[in-house]
């Protein structure tokens, strides 16, 4: 009963909530005449042939993909496959890209992409590298921001619901990567019921070298806790990481109710130099895992799949001082770090209030011990020794708090449908605007380092409704883009996203846009069955396997006409694309091959397999409109009986 | 004549210019080049403005049955311009040296002079009828095959100097910086003539 009638009061709370903002809009609308009057459409529009501000890198949820989109014109300018096959690109149907999908699980084709973070350097985004995780099947990839493609993906072994991810550390010392459903560690056999005290909710720290490749450096054995969000410090409490839990219940069935039942669970804060520094003194235990690492090579055009079979755990209880907990009301959400490190917000999702750590206050209760307890030998701080102090009534189900630099922080509510601006140190509420609807994630370019940049702030929701032409039941989420640099929040832009715009990051476009990648040198390609001239092209015969050697040039294939396949073969189309021109991509899709199409950039090499079940001549085209003759550009295999004499042969213009 | 001297020897040094510079520049301007295409050309051969400019100059011009752009071994100009470059700026060090130390006459500066323009001369309509030869000599299995109002196939020449519009580039003509470095430097030896005489009027 009790339940119930708070219940029905949070939903009370709600409606009053919700006609407050919307009294507010109209009178500001009636006020300002509109989006006319505040000439919003000319602040969003970037005229033809001129570039926006900033790149937003959105994550697209279950798609498995990052879309890129420009701020302000929230034009969506790519989209990159990281998690899931891409039929466009042929990413995942490719030879060379298949591995990129392996898993201890085998190839997995799909992913749920949750929140981009772009690497750092003295605490300020620096434009390398994008990471991303996969919530499914744990993995975290690297995107370069020169080619915009998925160089790297690791998987991460004894995770599931790899959530807290993938966010790094202020010099990219780290990329981490934390468990939202405690399992057993290492899995085994058990009773779902013996849950309780004997799963584990390990958090990985995945080491990142200067050309950004990833190796596990250690797996953290945390209590069996749902590790839901988390965020590195900056500036002091740089060397710290922060990861909110939920389910510090334990339960095992109907969480939503049983895991809801703790007034307070914790915010963990991992001091992660401490334990860098012990397991580089031999600290820790290696124990046994599997889990892929894949690495696409530029120069091969290549991934490679390397099974690893162990990983170095350690238990939090054996390095004095790494790990407390801080109590956190009402399964907080969002930790969000504020740019100076001293504020460590956690979003109470099941609550009105925000609750405000304190970085300074956290060093000073450890040291003066202010403990309340431990759960699993891990102490837990003081309430009240760590609070900094608490936002009241900001908006009902506070999810994701983002810094504009100015000393204001914005929080997402998601059950009130609102972002609300607030201010740190005195905590008071300073503005709300209504979002449409639902809204999860929020972001400010550099948002997440020392250094935001804090003109614009895009909201990300989970429900469209009305707000575009209707497409039936299934809809693309929304954004929002708001101009924070005033006072008050104004709303510019509504644009559709795709797939779920799970987080994102953003950056300035100046500090990327000069390094992207026109071609890939064809004098660099170094694969293994790249054909580099006409005069390289060639068919090998290997058992049923034949290898076709080809290349792509404005506008033919060479060779155009192949003979000597056989019904039964395996074909692999070898295709180099010779040209050496920005943006003069060409295409390979060949009728009835069980696979997809190939797009393939200057001076990239890739291949696609082909098994012939027919006899007859089987045309192969170009799919990228490449020029005037792009109609032309088009050939032909000769397919022959299984045990016919046909010799190879293969020519361009009867040469 | 001290003046005219170092003149003259640093009017034919200018020409020197022309082994680091280009002499002239074709820029090819079309709606999907917002980054035009264009090749340097150098008294010893032809470079592109970027790196795959002449690549990609090839690729386009073979939809119209052009050649592709000559490499210095396949043209004999390539050979012989070098040579005399070379040779015109060392006779012309010489004879401002000569000058300098009074040994001969001014007029032996014109001379040079003289000279220089007759062989600049002969090596522009050299280059305009290679331009010619190059826009007009096309492949009979052309791709693409535009004649004129008259039905004479369209010549694809560009300028010898200035913009001229190509189907949908816009060409563009001009002389580069070791053009320019040799005109002064054929100026100065005009100066260095002029300078030379009145010194020596005015010695009478």
């Amino acid at each position: 009963m009790k339940k119930i009638s708070s219940f029905l009061s949070i939903t009370l709370l709600s409606l009053l909530m919700i006609s407050c903002g919307e009294d507010d809009t109209k009178t500001k609308q009636s006020k300002t005449g509109g989006a006319m009057a505040s000439n919003a459409a000319e602040r969003v529009y970037v005229a033809p042939g001129e570039h926006d501000e900033f790149y937003a890198f959105i994550s697209g949820g279950y798609s498995g993909n990052l879309t890129v989109y420009g701020l302000p014109s929230g034009r969506m300018l790519k989209e990159i496959p990281v998690f899931s096959q891409f039929p466009t690109s042929g990413y995942g149907y490719s030879e060379e890209t298949k591995p990129m999908l392996n898993t201890s699980f085998g190839f997995v084709p799909w992913g749920d992409s949750h929140h981009p973070d772009i690497s750092q350097t003295n605490g300020e985004t620096d434009g390398r590298w994008v990471f991303i995780n996969e919530n499914n099947t744990p993995r975290i990839a690297r995107i370069s921001l020169e080619t915009f493609e998925t160089e790297e993906i690791i998987e991460v072994p004894h995770s599931a619901g790899n959530h807290s991810s993938s966010f790094v550390t202020e010099n990219t010392e780290y990329v981490v990567a934390g468990t939202r459903f405690s399992v057993p560690y290492p899995q085994e056999d058990v009773a779902i019921e013996n849950m309780k005290g004997n799963f584990k909710g390990p958090l990985t720290f995945i080491a990142v070298d200067d050309e950004g490749h990833m190796k596990i450096d250690f797996q953290l054995k945390m209590p069996g806790f749902n590790y839901d969000l988390s965020h590195p410090g900056r500036g002091d409490s740089h060397g710290w990481f922060f990861f909110t839990t939920y389910n510090t219940e334990e339960a095992h069935t109907l969480q939503e109710v049983n895991a809801s039942q703790n007034d307070k669970d914790f915010i963990a804060a991992v001091n992660w130099k401490k334990i860098q520094e012990y397991v580089a003194n031999g600290g820790g235990e290696e124990i046994d895992a599997e889990y892929a690492h894949n690495v696409y090579d530029h120069e091969t055009h290549t991934a490679t799949s390397t099974m690893m079979n162990k990983v170095l755990t350690v238990d939090p209880r054996d390095v004095e001082g790494a790990v407390y907990f801080m109590p956190t009301p009402k399964s907080p959400h969002g930790c969000d770090v504020d740019p100076s490190g001293e504020y460590i917000v956690g979003n109470g999702k099941l609550s009105t209030d925000l609750t405000v750590h304190s970085f300074s206050k956290m060093l000073k209760a450890i040291e003066n011990k202010e403990f309340d307890g431990e759960a699993y030998g891990i102490p837990i701080l003081n309430f009240e020794s760590t609070l900094a102090g608490t936002v009241k009534e900001g908006g009902l189900g506070p999810l994701h708090t983002e810094f504009d630099g100015q000393g204001n922080a914005y929080t997402t509510f998601f059950i009130s449908s609102e972002v609300v601006k607030w201010k740190l140190g005195t905590w008071e509420v300073l503005d709300r605007q209504p979002s449409y609807y639902s809204v999860g994630h929020l972001m400010i370019p550099g948002g997440n380092s020392r250094k935001p940049e804090g003109k614009y702030l895009i909201s990300m929701n989970k429900i469209t409704k009305d707000r575009y032409l209707p497409t039936g039941p299934e809809l693309e989420h929304s954004a929002q883009l708001y101009d924070i640099s005033g006072d008050k929040m104004e709303l510019l832009l509504d644009f559709p996203t795709h797939g779920e715009p799970h987080y994102a990051a953003g950056i300035s476009a100046d500090k990327v846009k000069a390094n992207s990648r026109k071609i890939y040198r064809l004098d660099e390609n170094k694969h293994e069955y790249a054909a580099l001239s006409e005069d390289d092209t060639k068919m090998v015969r290997n058992g049923n396997e034949v290898h076709i050697y080809m290349t792509t040039v404005r506008s033919h294939f060479s060779p155009d006409n192949l003979e000597g396949i056989k019904v039964g073969d395996k074909v692999y189309f070898h295709v180099t694309n010779l040209e050496q021109d920005f943006d003069v991509p060409h295409g390979f899709a060949m009728i009835g091959a069980n696979t997809s199409e190939l797009l393939i950039m200057p001076g990239q090499t890739k291949t696609v397999t082909w098994e012939p079940k027919k006899e007859g001549v089987w045309p192969f085209y170009c799919t990228d409109f490449c020029s005037a003759l792009h109609q032309e550009m088009q050939g032909y295999v000769r397919v022959s009986g299984k045990n016919s004499n046909v010799p190879l042969k293969w020519t361009l213009d009867g040469e | 004549m001290k003046l005219s001297g170092i003149l003259m020897v640093i009017g034919s040094a200018l020409l020197l210019g022309l082994f680091l510079y280009p002499l002239w520049n074709i820029r090819l301007e079309a709606p999907q080049y917002p980054d035009p295409l264009g090749m340097d050309i150098y008294i010893a051969g032809i470079e592109g403005e970027e790196e795959f400019d002449i690549q990609n100059i090839d690729g386009i011009n073979h939809y119209i049955g052009m050649k592709k752009i000559p490499k210095p071994s396949e043209m004999w100009e390539f050979n012989v311009f070098p040579l005399v470059i070379g040779g015109m700026a060392g006779l012309g060090i010489l004879l401002g040296a000569l000058g300098f130390f009074g040994k001969i006459s001014p007029n032996w500066f014109l001379a040079w002079l003289v000279l220089m323009a007759i062989l600049g001369l002969l090596g522009m309509y050299d280059f305009n009828s290679w331009l010619l030869e190059y826009g007009t000599d096309l492949d009979p299995k052309a791709i693409i095959k535009l004649t004129d109002a008259e039905g004479n196939p369209l010549s694809y020449k560009p300028p010898l100097l200035g913009s001229e519009r190509i189907l949908n580039f816009t060409a563009h003509s001009y002389p580069e910086t070791g053009a320019y470095m040799m005109f002064t430097g054929m100026f100065l030896t005009l100066v260095a003539w002029f300078t030379g005489r009145k010194a020596k009027k005015n010695r009478i």
